[in-house]
């Protein structure tokens, strides 16, 4: 799975909310050595319904960890309306208030609301006050995955009726109304940025794919799964014939 | 040298390790200001300070979690979980996370935690406070199980697992925190300081983690046994006057398969001993590696004695408790095949 340490950017999981209280743990060393970075995670609506979720959020609040914590509400969870984990909680954001943790509402696809919350939250975390919760409403227009069909479970035209918008045409909205962007450049950006994700496409490409070969050894199946490989491990590696 | 029980031998372990290394941090339910329920961290928030030794919430699998995520940012997260049987809710984030990262980040992220839980029966605890859940660790890749019989390799070993570049879970058998209990639950407790093993150096010292020890020499038969009923398998040994190879294995992933082969080789008879419930224990890996390693030297059956599978008995504990009676009639029962 994808990750850079380099970056900050942890390894990514499949199995979900176990990464947000890893988050809080991250964002305790980091207070534990006096460093000043911080830590930020981010769940989807339904997956708030996990333990790891109030976990993350006890632990966030007893050890004032210098962490964001970010809800993406996209409405659904697959099939699965978002009221099915909210309960009879108003919003997802409430579910901070009974940790005492301050949290906030966005609107998730108005660019310059999202940027300026994240903005607070991260001051608030640098400057060692703890932890924030941060709800973004928004709205998954596309499929849980790509073999995932949403036709079977809502209306066909319920995105249509969204009423927070697209948020990258709000954005250009309001970037050429205060002169700062015009069509043609949005235009040119759009072909650029496409551009750029081929390329990149491209170039992972050559590493190998799944269709087209240029799979690692069969050997490599038994690398790292320790620092070091244990007697046992090596016998089924040649067992199977590496 | 000092004389030291299994507590005061883990609890050193802690010391030692948190001297030498900052990022070495200490954790868990009741460890901080109260010392542990077993005592095993007392002391420790006073020297170390609170941000080195600290409470935390009752919530195993944000201890877990938030232990991953602080060996994730650089730290050596050693953390106790109260009893082995409330690991449970933190299965997840072992066996999904911990023992994972290192492989899925191709070793950009790495995992070095250890985990340490009181572990066992034999203390009264009930069904909630006696398992051995080490089988559901074994059967994890990217885990290291250890397991101690008596406070020297406790020591050892708990230094080697904090060291260690991956995720240990150090199973610490409770009924022999105070003294080696072979299984004579009717006569007076034995303790450490009258031990050859309660002695222990009390500066640094480790153990390799996947080192078996033969704790008794003997042709008749080879026992396979860790923590507690490394005791009992000398007790039965002695009074049944059968002429035993008692190995310890200390540590159960990964194993040291060439003691117990070269052992088994010799006595060609095998007994395999634990406390854990039979159906898929460890036991049933152990009867496994003998059989595909030792077939032609075998004259009789493998014979594993294992808690029954049932949930462990309040009342009825030393007729589940696998004692020196019921290893001492497997003896019996291998040498007469």
């Amino acid at each position: 799975m994808y990750s850079s340490k380099e970056h900050g950017f942890f390894t990514i999981s499949g199995n979900l909310a176990t990464q947000y209280v890893q988050a809080v743990g991250w964002a305790m060393a980091s207070a534990i050595k006096n460093d000043t970075k911080i830590a930020a995670a981010w769940i989807g609506d339904g997956s708030t319904a996990e333990s790891d979720f109030h976990s993350a959020l006890v632990f966030a609040s007893t050890y004032k960890a210098p962490v964001i914590l970010n809800i993406v509400n996209n409405q659904w969870a697959i099939s699965t309306f978002q009221g099915i984990a909210r309960g009879g909680s108003g919003t997802f954001a409430a579910r901070g208030l009974g940790f005492g943790i301050p949290a906030l509402r966005v609107d998730g696809n108005d660019y310059l609301a999202v940027y300026a919350v994240s903005l607070w939250a991260t001051e608030r975390a640098r400057r060692n006050l703890g932890p924030t919760l941060i709800e973004y409403v928004t709205y998954r227009v596309g499929g849980h995955s790509s073999s995932d069909d949403p036709s079977a479970y809502r209306p066909k035209t319920e995105s249509e009726a969204w009423p927070l918008g697209d948020p990258v045409l709000r954005l250009k909205k309001h970037l050429i109304v205060r002169g700062a962007w015009s069509e043609e450049r949005h235009v040119q950006a759009e072909a650029e940025i496409l551009d750029e994700v081929i390329q990149a496409q491209k170039e992972a490409e050559t590493h190998g794919t799944l269709h087209a070969g240029g799979k690692p050894s069969v050997r490599d199946i038994f690398e790292g799964v320790y620092a070091e490989m244990p007697p046992h491990i090596r016998r089924q590696r040649q067992k199977a014939g590496y | 040298m000092a004389r030291m029980t299994m507590i005061e031998a883990v609890r050193s372990a802690m010391d030692v390790s948190m001297e030498r290394d900052d990022d070495v941090v200490v954790f868990g339910e009741d460890v901080g200001y109260f010392g542990g329920v077993f005592r095993c961290t007392q002391g420790l928030q006073a020297k170390y300070g609170k941000t080195r030794c600290f409470d935390a919430p009752i919530s195993e699998s944000g201890i877990v979690g938030t232990a991953i995520g602080m060996a994730a940012y650089g730290l050596k997260p050693c953390v106790e979980i109260q009893f082995a049987d409330y690991m449970y809710p933190a299965y997840d984030q072992i066996t999904q996370e911990a023992a994972r990262i290192r492989y899925r980040s191709n070793g950009d992220f790495t995992c070095p935690i250890v985990l340490r839980m009181p572990t066992g029966g034999g203390i009264f605890g009930g069904q909630t406070h006696s398992q051995s859940p080490e089988a559901l660790f074994t059967h994890v890749c990217g885990l290291k199980v250890v397991v101690p019989s008596n406070p020297y390799d406790a020591k050892g070993l708990l230094i080697a697992s904090i060291e260690d570049p991956d995720p240990v879970m150090f199973l610490e058998p409770k009924r022999l925190y105070n003294g080696p209990f072979d299984g004579h639950h009717d006569r007076p407790v034995t303790p450490w300081s009258k031990h050859d093993l309660g002695e222990v150096p009390e500066g640094h010292y480790s153990i390799p983690i996947g080192k078996a020890e033969i704790r008794r020499q003997g042709a008749a038969v080879t026992v396979i046994a860790y923590g507690t009923m490394v005791h009992v398998a000398l007790a039965a040994a002695e009074e049944m006057g059968i002429d035993a190879e008692v190995i310890d294995l200390r540590s159960l992933l990964p194993l040291d398969l060439d003691t117990i082969v070269q052992s088994v080789t010799k006595t060609g008879r095998c007994v395999v001993v634990h406390e854990a419930t039979l159906t898929s224990g460890y036991g049933a890996e152990l009867t496994a590696l003998v059989q595909e390693h030792c077939f032609y030297h075998l004259e009789a059956p493998v014979v594993r004695v294992t808690g029954w599978d049932t949930p462990y008995p309040h009342a009825q504990e030393w007729d589940y408790f696998p004692g020196p009676g019921r290893v001492g009639r497997a003896l019996a029962e291998v040498m007469e095949a």
